[in-house]
């Protein structure tokens, strides 16, 4: 089938959401670095944020060269309503284990949608996905050990599993709020879709958390992210996070 | 009783010789894995460093980010610190050869050295 405009649209939309969501996560992460729970795990949650942001300018880049702003410009200057990043990756760290929980199910998703774009007919984006594969396992790797091990644990540490899990899955959801493009970038196979992507997500994450002890919740989707309606939490994370580029965005680094 | 020590830092932390503190009280931390890196299929793992871990799954997931995040790794191994014996320093003796016994050295195998050498050097 022949690529028309709203094939292209459909493929930038997309890319905006993958890219917003990992540059979204990897500056929340970061903030975990001095404060967790031990130094192996600060090292380690702290280097997996710096991936992700890594992976958010691979985006960008892409981006760029269908014609939008260059990464900087985008990741720095644009406000809350201009994000398309999912309400999951916006939420405060909290304590470790809505972090964890959060990580899993976020990394999860990724994994499958990068193992889904790596068939895309859009050649850059397959690259870029059989690019970070190694990446992106070892974060899924990371995520389901600590669950194992803390739903595993004793009583007290299973209970704040569960506490997390049940606050962070209608978030998680959210993840696969579809965009205005779906049948056009899968009629075209760029991407087959975010209800496909959500089938696969559930069919895995499912039996392992339920293998952890873990009961999965019955909540609705908190969505709106992809479409710009974003949580009170996102802004502020913005203002943080473009303040030194804002005095003075001409500067060369 | 205030411990009469020279160094400032003990005098500052104002110690008595009941303190517990500073002490490691068992569970006061995880227990250590030592962890061993292979950079090549086929060569030897080699002993990198440890790391603290509740179990051996997580200590190997500690480890891929401490040791090996930078670099060529393609495999891991860890082992609790406990599973290790060790000889003793004062027995470092025991690797002394006499000077009599000079006909056990395979000298005439210099050569080894040399292949060795050069091959550490192409796998850097």
């Amino acid at each position: 089938m022949e690529m028309t405009e709203r094939h292209v649209m459909g493929l930038i939309e997309l890319l905006y959401k993958m890219a917003d969501d990992q540059l979204i996560i990897g500056h929340r992460n970061s903030e975990w670095t001095g404060l967790g729970p031990i130094l192996e795990e600060d090292i380690a949650f702290s280097s997996m944020a710096q991936d992700k942001i890594g992976q958010s300018l691979a985006l960008f880049e892409l981006l760029h060269e269908l014609g939008e702003q260059d990464p900087d410009t985008v990741a720095f200057t644009r406000n809350a309503e201009q994000f398309h990043c999912c309400q999951l990756v916006e939420a405060p760290i909290g304590e470790f284990n809505f972090s964890i929980v959060r990580q899993y199910l976020f990394d999860q998703a990724e994994a499958l949608r990068f193992e889904m774009l790596m068939a895309s007919v859009y050649e850059p984006l397959a690259m870029v996905s059989r690019k970070f594969r190694g990446e992106i396992k070892y974060h899924v790797m990371h995520g389901k050990t600590w669950i194992k091990q803390l739903a595993e644990g004793n009583e007290e540490s299973h209970q704040r599993m569960q506490e997390a899990l049940n606050e962070v899955w209608p978030l998680a959801l959210g993840i696969f709020e579809e965009g205005d493009y779906e049948k056009e970038i899968s009629e075209v196979n760029i991407f087959a879709g975010e209800a496909a992507l959500k089938s696969r997500w559930m069919e895995t994450v499912v039996p392992f958390l339920e293998s952890c002890g873990l009961n999965i919740p019955q909540s609705d989707a908190v969505t709106g992210g992809r479409h710009g309606q974003h949580s009170p939490y996102l802004q502020p994370l913005l203002d943080e996070m473009c303040e030194v580029f804002r005095i003075d965005p001409n500067a060369e680094w | 009783m205030k411990i009469n020590s020279l160094d400032p830092r003990i005098e500052r932390a104002q110690l008595d010789s009941e303190s517990q503190q500073g002490m490691n009280t068992p569970m006061d931390q995880f227990q250590t894995y030592e962890v061993f890196e292979q950079k090549k299929r086929g060569t030897h793992h080699i002993h990198v460093g440890s790391v603290h871990a509740p179990n051996a799954e997580l200590a190997a997931v500690f480890a891929k980010e401490q040791y090996s995040r930078r670099g060529q790794c393609v495999n891991i191994w860890v082992a609790p610190t406990t599973s290790i014996y060790a000889t003793a320093y004062e027995d470092a003796d025991i690797f002394e050869t006499t000077p009599s016994k000079y006909h056990r050295d395979p000298e005439s195998y210099k050569v080894m050295d040399r292949i060795q050498a050069y091959k550490q050097k192409q796998n850097a």
